[in-house]
């Protein structure tokens, strides 16, 4: 009767078991979840990849019922279209400023408001930056990865070499053309070379030297907005440049390289000073290894009237709309884990300046404040002893930032303007005769057609 | 009982008019007779090629058909918007610089582009030894992957005194000249890469054809004293003229299609000067990052393919007498 009992017992004690773990088991597997996300951008050094997966490990550490998988990324206009139209993109991906409004308003990103209000930090954002990434309907569709002002990048050693103070760098165009001439003369490298490429940096690029003199390439916003591409400024900006290219033959023989090939040249000791990004010094290190003596970054000279300002932008991270509401909310916990924690808490901004550290990647690199002030500062502040960018070649930029007057980029179809203007400078640069003012009115037209088509 | 030999026991007996009739009679048409006779077998053995002819060429066929009569951004749900489309290309005023662009290509590709794979083919087969060798230097290109042979002749057409190019023009007193960087240049440079990237196909075509023709008629010729222009002239083009007209079609299509060169060499620039029709319409697709205009992309496609349809009909109805002279 003893051994019965026992064996009943041994019987029932088995099944909870079997039924237990059964029920772990689906429970476990009912909340398991992988995402991809948009990683490092193709080409990327093995120490840079490294950290990146050290990143991804912790992130799984934390949430071991989600799993990462990240992929190669980089935007640029055509790859994102093709990729947005074929479905194709990884769950995260990444969208400039330009982008984000008109990609909510059509469906194309998911909604993120009630995972954005869960966030303990979600008051503390700029309010601007914010405003980059809320649709029409006021639904937050992205959020903040970074925020950029145009900058000045030049190249210390080429500096030395044609004979020019590496830590003065130009503080007006004038300068920026006679530093470029004399670059040229003495060490036989461009002096100053800009994007030119037809992928719309070409466009981007001269928005910003004509933001610098004082002028705007639209009026007004939406659809209703009005093209200004053929203002005196766009035209006394695109006549330097044709002295620069034709007289002062200070700006190389190949105006094709678009935004990672000009990084790639400058890391090559082969671009006297460009334009770009204040962040792109990340680039810099993670795909070309660049040697940080030869690193120097300044403002762009603004001109001495009311209207000129620096161009400024963003990157923000978004979500695919076919995701279920088990992977949106996995890849916002990504999100705020990749892309937020590091600036609101002090804990992640350590564990992850370590990370970037025992990688040799950037630490510290100049960026604008993606929440307030306050906030910015207290960052700054935790990541300082790990900072190991060269901060000091970067000065005449830190110094002479907040003072500049921040624009941002055109708001009503923004890539369209850009690429109406790409002709234009692909034409200054490869024809010495070209008509500037009719080319402009030419790009206007184009521009005005997109705007009030809303493409 | 009847005595037959073994050969006639061997031989069917034939049958009578009427029976003839009914045991040659076709057999009905029933599921099962079709199954019997292999026809089940035959359509497996069809189904794996249907479905994927069908799924990544006749569907993508139909949509763009479709699509070209529709408003779409792949999300939300398209409206049809009728000729909208084509009339939105014909009043592009990219649409003429593009076709303009793509004759230029094919006029430059057929003016040198055609000949060289002749020439050489030609030459190659009056090469008594290493034909081999030379084949295969001339097959070469064709196996380097496009993007590695574009990115190789970025660098030979860097427009510096130090590109490849120029510093080989530079030790003949000729240059630097600024290739890709030009409006007038950047074409040409295409059209030259082209070439050496294609000629090899072309040379093998050729070179088969060649083995077809009969070698006494050299010989004839050698005997009344025709020297090689003249057995070129005389025999072999006479005689390869269908594989001629075939290519010279073949090419004609090609590169009125030509996509990879423009794309990745220049992206249409400088200034539009390398914008090709099938550029033009990947830029329609995707060159916007806020979603593309696929109905533009579609309509201007189906107009391509009904040109090349229409083209390559005249072209043979034209040359059909003289292929078959």
């Amino acid at each position: 009767m003893k051994s019965i009992r026992i064996a009943m017992i041994v019987a029932v004690a088995v099944l909870l078991g079997v039924v237990a773990s059964t029920a772990a088991g689906s429970t476990r597997s009912a909340k398991k979840v992988t995402i991809s996300v948009a990683s490092l951008i193709p080409g990327s050094t093995p120490e840079a990849i490294k950290q990146f997966n050290a990143q991804v490990a912790e992130f799984e550490k934390k949430y071991p019922t989600i799993t990462v998988k990240p992929v190669e990324y980089q935007w640029t206009a055509p790859t994102f279209a093709a990729k947005l139209a074929a479905g194709t993109l990884p769950t995260v991906f990444e969208v400039p400023f330009t982008d984000a409004r008109t990609l909510g308003d059509n469906g194309q990103l998911a909604n993120l408001t009630p995972y954005f209000k869960k966030l303990s930090y979600h008051k503390k954002y700029n309010k601007a930056v914010l405003a980059e990434g809320t649709d029409a309907k006021g639904q937050i569709i992205a959020l903040p990865k970074g925020a950029y002002a145009q900058a000045l990048h030049y190249n210390r050693a080429l500096f030395k070499q044609a004979g020019l103070n590496p830590s003065k760098p130009p503080t007006t165009w004038g300068q920026i053309r006679k530093d470029a001439r004399i670059i040229t003369q003495k060490t036989g490298k461009p002096g100053y070379v800009e994007m030119a490429k037809n992928d719309n940096t070409a466009g981007w690029i001269l928005t910003t030297l004509v933001y610098s003199l004082g002028g705007r390439m639209e009026k007004g916003i939406g659809t209703h907005a009005k093209a200004t591409l053929n203002n005196k400024y766009t035209v006394q900006g695109l006549k330097m440049l044709k002295t620069m290219r034709w007289t002062d033959n200070s700006m190389g023989s190949n105006f094709d390289l678009g935004w990672s090939d000009i990084n790639q040249a400058f890391a090559a000791g082969q671009v006297g000073m460009y334009i770009s990004g204040s962040d792109v010094y990340t680039n810099l290190v993670q795909a070309y290894n660049v040697n940080p003596s030869i690193y120097g970054l300044t403002t762009i000279p603004l001109a001495k009237n009311k209207t000129a300002g620096v161009l400024g932008g963003g990157t923000l991270a978004a979500v695919s709309p076919k995701v279920n509401n088990t992977q949106l909310s996995a890849a916002m916990k990504w999100i705020s884990f990749f892309y937020e924690q590091p600036l609101v808490s002090k804990k992640q901004a350590i564990r992850n300046a370590k990370t970037l550290v025992a990688n040799k990647q950037p630490v510290g690199v100049p960026a604008l404040p993606l929440f307030n002030h306050k906030q910015y500062n207290l960052a700054n502040s935790w990541i300082k002893p790990y900072i190991n960018v060269p901060l000091g070649h970067m000065k005449p930029f830190l110094n002479g930032i907040f003072k500049q007057k921040l624009i941002p980029e055109p708001e009503a179809s923004t890539q369209s303007v850009y690429n109406a203007l790409n002709a234009v400078v692909e034409s200054v640069l490869t024809n010495q005769n070209t008509n500037v003012q009719q080319m402009l009115q030419q790009a206007n037209a184009q521009a005005q057609a997109a705007i009030e088509q809303g493409s | 009982m009847t005595l037959t030999t073994v050969d006639q026991a061997r031989e069917p007996a034939l049958p009578s008019k009427r029976g003839l009739s009914r045991s040659y009679a076709r057999p009905r048409r029933t599921p099962l007779n079709w199954v019997r006779g292999g026809g089940l077998a035959a359509f497996l053995f069809l189904l794996p090629l249907l479905f994927v002819f069908g799924a990544f060429s006749w569907y993508p066929i139909v949509r763009t058909a479709i699509m070209a009569f529709q408003h779409t951004n792949l999300v939300e749900a398209p409206t049809w918007v009728g000729f909208q489309n084509f009339a939105a290309v014909w009043h592009d005023p990219l649409f003429p610089v593009a076709v303009r662009n793509t004759a230029y290509f094919a006029f430059l590709a057929l003016i040198f582009g055609y000949p060289i794979p002749l020439v050489a083919a030609v030459l190659m087969s009056e090469v008594r030894k290493r034909r081999g060798l030379y084949s295969v230097l001339a097959f070469l290109p064709v196996v380097i992957p496009p993007v590695v042979g574009v990115l190789l002749w970025k660098t030979f057409y860097d427009a510096s005194s130090l590109g490849v190019f120029n510093t080989i023009l530079h030790w003949v007193g000729l240059g630097p000249y600024p290739w890709l960087q030009s409006q007038q240049w950047a074409m040409p440079s295409l059209v030259l890469y082209s070439t050496w990237a294609n000629a090899g196909a072309t040379i093998i075509i050729y070179l088969a054809a060649l083995i077809g023709v009969n070698p006494e008629l050299y010989e004839a010729a050698s005997v009344d004293g025709a020297g090689l222009l003249r057995k070129v002239w005389h025999i072999t083009l006479p005689q390869i003229r269908g594989v001629l007209l075939v290519t010279l079609i073949l090419q004609i299509i090609g590169t009125a299609q030509v996509f990879l060169e423009p794309y990745l060499f220049t992206d249409g620039g400088p200034v539009h000067s390398t914008l090709t029709v099938m550029l033009l319409i990947y830029n329609y697709a995707f060159g916007n990052s806020l979603g593309g205009n696929y109905g533009m992309a579609t309509a201007l496609s189906l107009m391509l393919a009904g040109f090349l349809v229409v083209f390559s009909l005249v072209y043979l109805r034209a040359t059909r007498s003289w292929s078959t002279r």
